[in-house]
């Protein structure tokens, strides 16, 4: 049993978690709101991970990233490490890929809660930033917690992008979907399995969890 | 302090719905807001509180809120106006007790406790019951304490007490009746109106129909249309005489003459009381009549009779000392008694109803 890239993306997944609850929470609670009429543009483009094949993200990715790219330099010299191959290119990567796991479900979450609460809590002289915190978030709590079971879950079972923008390197980049596939290669078929059904029973679960949870919790928050 | 005023001049577009409102409303006792659904009664509650977006000007005693060529638009946590909306809007993800606290926290200083509105509203048994478990009555009372624990400087109800029944909603208005803060009151029921209100706005087709004290909005013919002319009816002053209990009867005297209504204990001889008298419950006759199962005849003078057009019915105001009467009669009738403005007749009150 391999604990490295167990642990790997496992890491990997609670911080691409984490870095899109920070981002996808302001780009869902506006898309939410919004009356703009670009919106159905910006919500093209967070939908675009679902459709487009791991390989062009991770192409284009890869092209941004790079060292002789304007980003990639900057983080070259900020740094002194490069962004392509690396765990902080992978999760620049994973966060790309999985946002509209994250901004969908909070999207619908905010959407669902609507203006109403939150003007009662104006009534009431809360701040904006206030309501937000102590009425839509804990309103919101289901969806917060589906989008970030099914970012993490999402992000474990990433492979395409993975390979394309961080390749193979044990430790940074050798995540447990990678060394599946190094397995499968090299004829290592009982390692391969390990990995693999552990993979199934994982997401089975996680899975499970998600929609037990929304049964049981049909209206109130957690 | 009558000298302070909610100063309204606002345009608030909705769609294919406008609202326009020019009046200067005292902050002082409650304001009813009345007249038919989609008149535009919520839409200025919403505009008032700042969750519509309007042009305008609205100011609470100088104070700007909204003045668009000055570019002010105060949000509505920094209004201090308290809101009970028609749809309630209680937090779902907190108890009875922690939709209270939320208020309590956020209150302008001065107000009133969490505990004393528990008394007043009877919530005491409610306080650990999530609100998704409570009556529609219930949820009133909850919304109502929690808006008044903010101690707001102007209060906005629409419709608070819509879920609630008589007793209840008689406690409530005795417990309004003693606060301190300006409200105004949406309804569209002219009974809760007239029990309610000082001052009554109609509202119809997004504007300002009449304005004023609410005895003489409701004397006024032309505004029936929109008042609905089953419920259009008027308030009349009286003074509790004596109670009778063997046939449970109350006397009452209305401008010297007397009318008996079934009895009410609450109030006791030489109290006043208001006594609704809705139009459709009046008859006319031009000579005292006798035999009739009518106990209630008041001898006044005829000073307006409107004959509808189109339409069977005629309405007519009759003046009783200084007290008013409002009467509903068929063209018919009114031509064939031979009807004058200025002449002598008698009310025939079928039957009334106390106010408070």
């Amino acid at each position: 049993m391999e604990l490295g890239p167990i642990w790997l993306t496992a890491k990997l997944a609670a911080v691409t978690t984490l870095v899109l609850l920070a981002l996808g929470t302001p780009l869902a609670w506006w898309l939410a709101h919004t009356q703009t009429r670009i919106k159905p543009a910006i919500e093209a483009l967070t939908a675009l991970p679902l459709v487009l094949p791991p390989t062009v993200l991770g192409f284009y990715l890869l092209i941004l990233l790079h060292p002789g790219s304007a980003i990639g330099s900057l983080w070259v010299q900020a740094t002194g490490d490069s962004l392509t191959f690396s765990f902080s290119g992978l999760v620049i990567a994973s966060v790309v890929y999985s946002l509209p796991f994250m901004v969908q479900p909070l999207q619908s979450a905010f959407a669902a809660v609507g203006r109403a609460p939150l003007e009662a809590a104006a009534s009431l002289r809360a701040s904006r930033l206030d309501a937000f915190a102590t009425v839509a978030v804990p309103l919101s709590a289901r969806g917060f917690l589906t989008a970030s079971v099914l970012t993490f879950a999402h992000t474990v079972g990433e492979f395409g992008v993975v390979l394309m923008v961080g390749g193979n390197i044990p430790g940074e980049t050798r995540v447990v979907s990678i060394a599946i596939y190094e397995h499968v290669e090299t004829l290592q078929y009982a390692d391969a399995h390990v990995l693999s059904a552990g993979l199934l029973a994982f997401s089975f679960v996680v899975l499970l969890v998600v929609y037990s949870l929304n049964r049981r919790f049909p209206v109130h928050a957690l | 302090m009558p000298s302070e005023t909610l100063e309204l001049d606002v345009n608030t577009s909705l769609g294919a719905f406008d609202l326009e409102a020019s009046l200067d409303l005292p902050m002082d006792g409650i304001t009813a807001v009345f007249g038919p659904s989609g008149g535009g009664k919520t839409t200025l509650l919403r505009t008032i509180a700042g969750f519509e977006s309007a042009s305008g000007r609205i100011a609470l005693a100088g104070e700007r809120w909204l003045d668009s060529p000055g570019r002010v638009d105060v949000p509505p946590h920094r209004r201090s106006v308290g809101c009970v909306f028609q749809d309630v809007r209680l937090f779902g993800h907190l108890r009875v007790h922690g939709n209270l606290r939320y208020a309590a926290r956020r209150a302008r200083p001065g107000g009133a406790t969490v505990e004393e509105v528990v008394s007043a509203f009877d919530l005491g048994s409610l306080l650990s019951r999530p609100v998704s478990e409570l009556s529609g009555g219930e949820r009133q009372r909850v919304a109502l304490a929690r808006t008044l624990l903010t101690n707001a400087r102007l209060l906005l109800l629409d419709e608070p007490m819509s879920a609630l029944d008589t007793e209840r909603k008689a406690d409530i208005l005795s417990y309004l009746e003693t606060l301190s803060a300006p409200m105004l009151y949406v309804s569209h029921a002219v009974d809760e109106v007239a029990l309610l209100a000082e001052r009554t706005l109609v509202l119809a087709d997004g504007r300002v129909r009449a304005f004023g004290a609410t005895r003489e909005i409701l004397e006024r013919l032309d505004i029936q249309s929109i008042t609905g002319r089953f419920e259009a009816g008027t308030l009349v002053r009286a003074r509790v005489v004596e109670h009778d209990p063997q046939y449970h009867l109350t006397t009452l005297d209305v401008g010297g003459q007397h009318i008996v209504m079934p009895m009410s204990t609450r109030l006791a001889a030489g109290d006043f009381a208001r006594v609704r008298v809705r139009a459709r419950d009046v008859a006319l006759a031009t000579t005292p009549p006798k035999d009739l199962s009518i106990r209630n005849v008041l001898s006044g003078t005829l000073i307006d009779l409107v004959r509808e057009e189109d339409s069977p019915f005629a309405e007519a105001l009759v003046e009783i000392a200084d007290q008013h009467v409002r009467a509903r009669i068929t063209r018919a009738s009114a031509d064939d008694l031979g009807l004058r403005v200025g002449q002598g007749v008698y009310a025939l009150v079928k039957s009334a109803t106390f106010d408070q």
